[in-house]
């Protein structure tokens, strides 16, 4: 086969849909927003609670990102997927049951709550950096905790976190690629099928490795557009 | 017993990962080394040829790169023993793993090291040239030991990766802890709470070598002062 064949027979299922549901890009490019989005909106309570002085609200965030970070994800989905799903407690209630019987609606916990903790670690360091001064005039201002957060620390720490956390947004597409393990139709699960049908090894993967390069520079030029919005106030000053 | 007579596959596994791990550390270290050298050096090829390398592998994800290279190691050996006519030669799924951890972390590798070496001050290379070291001993005598300072911090962070990316090569066939605590799992009924002892090997084998680290860095930074807070 060669490669305009074979781009007319697959182009369909690996931009888009495999012709019963999304698939490939389409797939890959869900399965991140939705995980981003998941992550971005838990990690913030977690990163300021993170950085709190009573130990017992600040320990059990240490924890679940210790834990997090410190085992793969592949294990990870491993647990919330096979795992839970051998447990009888679950399958008996019928809630948790329609849950966890979808390879999708694990791989989207799984992949949530293991970019939520490395966001919570990277909006931390960003907290915990901001100069003490901005926040020592806050409350010299009468502001509340609250509006401290709200107006001075988060503001900046959040600008302060986008390169970092523009990494870890690529290293998050990145690892959509394990979600076919839970046989979620994505990118690299059409690329599989693809070399089971057609033997064509370099192509099926290489297609899936371009594309994948594409996003990867798509999400790397929207970053930079956003770093120079956001922190155009950090960059080093002409006059 | 806790593992209900699965201890001492469940070792076995975590044996092969760590030596997975620390071989494709090496290989990933000298790769890295290799490509920093390229991407420092004053042959626009070479520095070319350089960054290619680690644009591409850090835009395309580890998994791709390692089924990618897995299959076509295999359908490449294949085809020149087809062509020299031997028999099929099986791919050991344990060196194609230390391969191609060690090609895609080397990429990582290789951007660690530039930082670090160009952090290091040109001075210190030149005051060394001018007592008459050579370049080789200038690098490993002056340059090396400080440039590690700096390196260290990342090579601990690839360190991890390297340690969490290995968990992938259960996907190429290789009985490492994944592979034999979902075995253990499947076979005793028990796949969550196996799933949870592969995941608990993990999180110690992070803590233990996050305490390497924090020793390592204390000890490639003597005679760096701090300011008391």
């Amino acid at each position: 086969m060669n490669m305009h064949e074979f781009i007319a027979q697959y182009w369909k299922a690996y931009l888009w849909t495999d012709g019963y549901q999304l698939s490939g890009v389409a797939m890959t490019l869900w399965l991140l927003v939705a995980s981003i989005a998941i992550g971005f909106l838990l990690s913030i309570p977690m990163s300021v609670a993170r950085v709190a002085k009573n130990p017992f609200i600040r320990g059990p965030v240490w924890f679940y990102t210790y834990v997090f970070r410190g085992t793969p994800l592949y294990i990870q989905m491993l647990v919330l997927y096979t795992g839970v799903y051998s447990l009888s407690y679950v399958r008996d209630q019928p809630l948790l049951d329609a849950f966890f019987r979808e390879g999708f609606n694990c791989t989207l916990l799984a992949f949530a709550l293991n970019t939520c903790a490395y966001t919570t670690e990277i909006f931390a360091g960003a907290i915990r950096a901001t100069p003490y001064g901005e926040i020592e005039a806050a409350r010299a201002y009468g502001l509340s905790s609250f509006k401290v957060y709200k107006r001075v620390i988060l503001p900046s720490a959040l600008r302060r976190a986008l390169p970092a956390y523009s990494n870890e947004v690529i290293l998050m597409l990145h690892s959509t690629t394990l979600a076919f393990t839970a046989t979620v139709p994505d990118l690299l699960k059409v690329a599989r099928d693809v070399n089971a049908e057609t033997y064509a090894t370099f192509e099926a993967f290489g297609v899936a490795a371009a594309l994948y390069a594409v996003m990867v520079f798509g999400l790397i030029w929207l970053f930079r557009k956003g770093e120079s919005r956001w922190l155009a106030f950090l960059k080093p000053q002409t006059h | 017993m806790f593992l209900e007579g699965f201890g001492s596959i469940i070792l076995d596994g975590t044996i092969s990962t760590i030596k997975l791990a620390l071989l494709s550390m090496l290989f990933s270290v000298v790769l890295g080394l290799i490509g920093a050298s390229a991407k420092l050096s004053k042959s626009r090829m070479l520095r070319n040829l350089a960054t290619a390398y680690t644009t591409l592998i850090r835009s395309v994800p580890d998994l791709v790169i390692m089924l990618l290279l897995f299959y076509s190691l295999q359908m490449g050996l294949n085809n020149i023993t087809e062509a020299l006519g031997f028999n099929q030669i099986d791919i050991n799924p344990f060196l194609a793993g230390v391969i191609t951890l060690g090609f895609i972390y080397g990429a990582y590798f290789t951007e660690t090291f530039r930082g670090a070496y160009q952090s290091v001050h040109a001075g210190q290379y030149e005051a060394a040239i001018a007592y008459g070291l050579t370049p080789a001993k200038a690098f490993r005598r002056v340059m090396f030991p400080q440039m590690m300072r700096y390196a260290l911090p990342g090579i601990g962070n690839n360190w991890q990766v390297v340690v969490k990316a290995t968990a992938l090569v259960s996907i190429i066939g290789l009985t490492d802890i994944v592979k034999v605590t979902q075995d253990a799992g499947k076979s005793s009924m028990q796949l969550f709470y196996f799933s949870l002892v592969g995941g608990l090997i993990y999180l110690a084998i992070t803590t233990v070598s996050n305490g390497v680290l924090v020793w390592l860095q204390i000890h490639y930074s003597a005679g760096v002062r701090k300011a008391d807070l």
